[in-house]
């Protein structure tokens, strides 16, 4: 007798029963991230293609400072150029959808894993699959459960993407200062409150790091997803492949690019004190502070305390 | 017995497998090491500490004092044993229960001060508090009461990283003042201070502790540091307490061969006070005595000046015996004309280090008074350098210096040589 593992058919026995069973679960699951995908979709590509560029203009000053500005609105500019407009926005819109969903599967499951050791065993073994699968693969049970469209595509991307963000949760609540959490509890915290008030804080530079990550491999697979008919640049990388046709690959493919470095740079800037937002929020602060201190002082004043001063440090 | 604030009962902390067989090992007699797979990091330990005292533990790293010190909040669980804080026992509790008895009977003070950076010092401060459920106002203004009595007025809104070490640890020690709870835990947190620094921040514990009154149990590895500050200490050596005493009796009375090694590098002249070296004083005489009754006291004890007391030993002054011989020639009654005030005692608490320079000004023995100044003891020279050199007994079979002829016979032999015509 021959030794062959019939591993194949036992997962598509596993996919059978998904569609006999789970088809209810499936239909609403499809019907929900395409009406996400259309909500995201109407905001980008009802307005005119000038509005959004000013209006993502505004945003890269706000979040980096002018530099980024003007590279954002030479970029777009660009993908106007070569008549790729309107497909940047279905994959841009199909992956924001794509990253929030991972994102929120995601990040709940890293804390939990942080917090339980036998979750995280678990855990651990899955995002290496989902991680190292490789990614086409996904597309096959995205057609089966979803069909054509927009649905599978975001089945698959969310597969792909979801492990960093799962990950670096994990890592950045597991690698907090453990004499500071050890406060928290000393004081009589809450596991919940050390949560908020410790644990999230400090692991946010990790946690944001994850976020890069997932919107960064979502926008990869969005491409990949064009297979099933995702549309989008994917879809327009998929024609030019099958149809040798080099010109709208560059162009379709510059714009991936362009979309992604517009991406990665916003996400990396959150929380690093870039442009002109954190100036405002920084001058703020320096000004509540000093209302506050003053307030402090004169409260010492009015009751008669001296302030002693602990000198300059050093 | 009111005044135990907190007390804990044959503690035993094992890490790893077979946690509860290896307790029953250890109760048995059986070693350390011959516990298999499993570490025991607190073996047996059991003391009682008193409301407003400061309690040391002492130990080298690996001693078990830091797991010690995380039993007596339950941050680590113990495996077999009791704590009890303020009349509540903290084992075998539910979290809740637990969590309400750290947030109002002991707060902590950490090595790395363990501030929340993203918040500001007053917030800091302010953090027992609001766990406590303090209402933000209420909290906000006792915590900046607090931030002033640790001296770090006017920096309430810098935030952790702005500041030195110092006053980092400052902040801890006012987070942890603030929750106004019975025990203070404080496990070596000094420790990561440089020398200045650290001597700057005993020095205000011990006067916030006088001022407040907290009870605080104190970790470290430094037998200086538990010397200074501790009113009472634990030595640790491989998870067992070997010793607990006051700062002088582990000095003096270590329990065993390992304590006496400990306490070989302390410096003595800092820890042992006046009182814990002095000797009775050998002959005193009372104001009210005449020189007679003087003079003759010093010839039977051979001695060239004597201490002048009251009655009830109140000091009053000392006499020399070339004074007192005069006295008695001219036929005076009273020994007064005589008296120099001039007796320089010191307190019967005076660390070692402050005696060297009134000995060598007294004329004779430095004396020692207690709080009400009467004459309770004397400190000879000898006796200060042997205690220095770590035997105080070598002080009592110490040869006495043997004393110079006198000028007159010395002079009338070198005379006699010189007629002789030798030189």
């Amino acid at each position: 007798m021959e030794f062959r593992i019939p591993f194949g058919d036992w997962v598509e026995t596993g996919k059978d029963w998904i569609e006999d069973n789970l088809d209810w679960l499936l239909e609403f699951l499809g019907n929900l991230w395409t009406g996400l995908y259309d909500a995201v979709n109407w905001i980008f590509a009802t307005p005119p293609a000038i509005a959004i560029i000013i209006a993502l203009a505004l945003a890269a000053l706000l979040a980096r400072g002018w530099k980024f500005a003007v590279g954002a609105v030479v970029g777009l500019v660009f993908i106007i150029g070569v008549d790729q407009w309107e497909n940047s926005m279905d994959s841009l819109s199909l992956v924001l959808v794509a990253a929030f969903l991972a994102l929120l599967a995601g990040i709940p499951l890293g804390i939990w894993a942080a917090r339980n050791q036998t979750v995280s065993n678990i855990v651990k073994p899955i995002m290496d699959f989902l991680q190292t699968m490789p990614a086409f693969v996904y597309l096959i049970p995205a057609i089966a459960f979803f069909g054509v469209g927009v649905a599978p595509g975001i089945f698959a991307t969310v597969l792909f993407a979801i492990a960093p963000g799962v990950r670096l949760t994990e890592l950045g609540i597991r690698s907090v200062d453990q004499e500071v959490v050890e406060a928290g509890q000393a004081f009589g915290a809450s596991p919940r409150r050390i949560l908020r008030q410790i644990q999230l804080p400090l692991a946010m530079p990790s946690i944001m790091a994850g976020v890069n990550q997932v919107i960064m491999l979502s926008l990869s697979m969005v491409v990949i997803a064009g297979m099933v008919g995702a549309g989008g640049l994917g879809g327009q990388v998929t024609r030019a492949v099958s149809a040798l046709d080099i010109a709208i690959g560059a162009e379709a493919g510059i714009s991936v690019v362009i979309l992604a470095i517009l991406l990665d740079r916003f996400t990396a800037s959150f929380g690093q004190g870039m442009g002109l937002y954190a100036t405002w929020a920084k001058k703020r602060r320096a000004k509540k502070s000093d209302v506050e201190q003053a307030r402090v002082d004169a409260e010492h004043l009015e009751v008669g305390h001296p302030i002693r001063s602990a000198g300059a440090p050093s | 017995m009111n005044d135990i604030v907190l007390k804990a009962e044959g503690l035993y902390k094992v890490f790893g497998r077979g946690a509860d067989d290896a307790v029953k090992k250890l109760r048995k007699g059986a070693s350390r090491d011959e516990l298999g797979g499993a570490t025991a990091a607190v073996i047996d330990a059991s003391f009682e500490v008193k409301k407003g005292e400061i309690f040391v533990v002492m130990g080298l790293s690996g001693s078990g004092k830091s797991t010690l010190i995380r039993m007596l909040n339950g941050l680590h669980p113990q495996t077999a044993g009791t704590v009890e804080v303020g009349g509540d026992s903290i084992t075998g509790v539910s979290p809740t229960k637990l969590r309400d008895i750290r947030r109002k009977r002991v707060s902590m003070v950490f090595q790395h001060f363990a501030l929340l950076p993203h918040r500001t010092v007053i917030d800091n401060v302010a953090y027992g508090l609001e766990i406590q459920g303090v209402s933000k106002a209420e909290r906000l203004q006792r915590a900046a009461k607090v931030t002033d009595i640790v001296g770090l007025g006017g920096w309430e809104e810098k935030y952790p990283s702005e500041l030195s070490g110092g006053m980092q640890q400052r902040v801890g020690l006012a987070r942890a003042l603030a929750a106004d709870t019975d025990v203070l835990l404080m496990d070596e947190a000094f420790s990561a201070l440089d020398p200045l620094i650290r001597r700057e921040m005993q020095d205000q514990l011990l006067e916030l502790q006088q001022e407040l009154g907290k009870t605080i149990i104190f970790i470290t590895h430094d037998l200086n540091e538990a010397m200074y500050i501790g009113d009472r200490i634990a030595v640790m050596r491989d998870g067992r307490i070997v010793q607990i005493g006051s700062p002088e009796d582990i000095l003096t009375n270590p329990a065993n061969d390992y304590v006496e090694q400990f306490v070989q590098d302390v410096d003595r002249s800092r820890v042992l006070t006046a009182d814990s070296v002095m000797r009775k004083p050998r002959v005193t005489v009372h104001e009210g005595s005449g020189p007679h009754a003087a003079l003759a006291a010093m010839r039977e004890n051979e001695i060239s000046a004597l201490y002048v007391t009251k009655r009830d030993r109140t000091i009053v002054g000392w006499v020399r015996d070339r004074d007192v011989m005069d006295l008695v020639r001219k036929g005076e009654k009273s020994l007064a004309p005589a008296i120099q005030t001039d007796h320089g005692a010191v307190s019967q608490d005076t660390p070692l280090v402050d005696l060297f320079i009134p000995s060598l000004e007294a004329a004779l023995a430095l004396a020692v008074t207690d709080e009400r100044d009467r004459l309770v003891g004397v400190i000879p020279r000898v006796t200060l350098l042997a205690t220095l050199g770590g035997e105080p007994e070598a002080a009592t079979s110490a040869e006495p210096v043997i004393e110079p002829l006198p000028t007159e016979v010395v002079d009338k032999v070198l005379d006699a040589a010189a007629t002789k015509g030798d030189l």
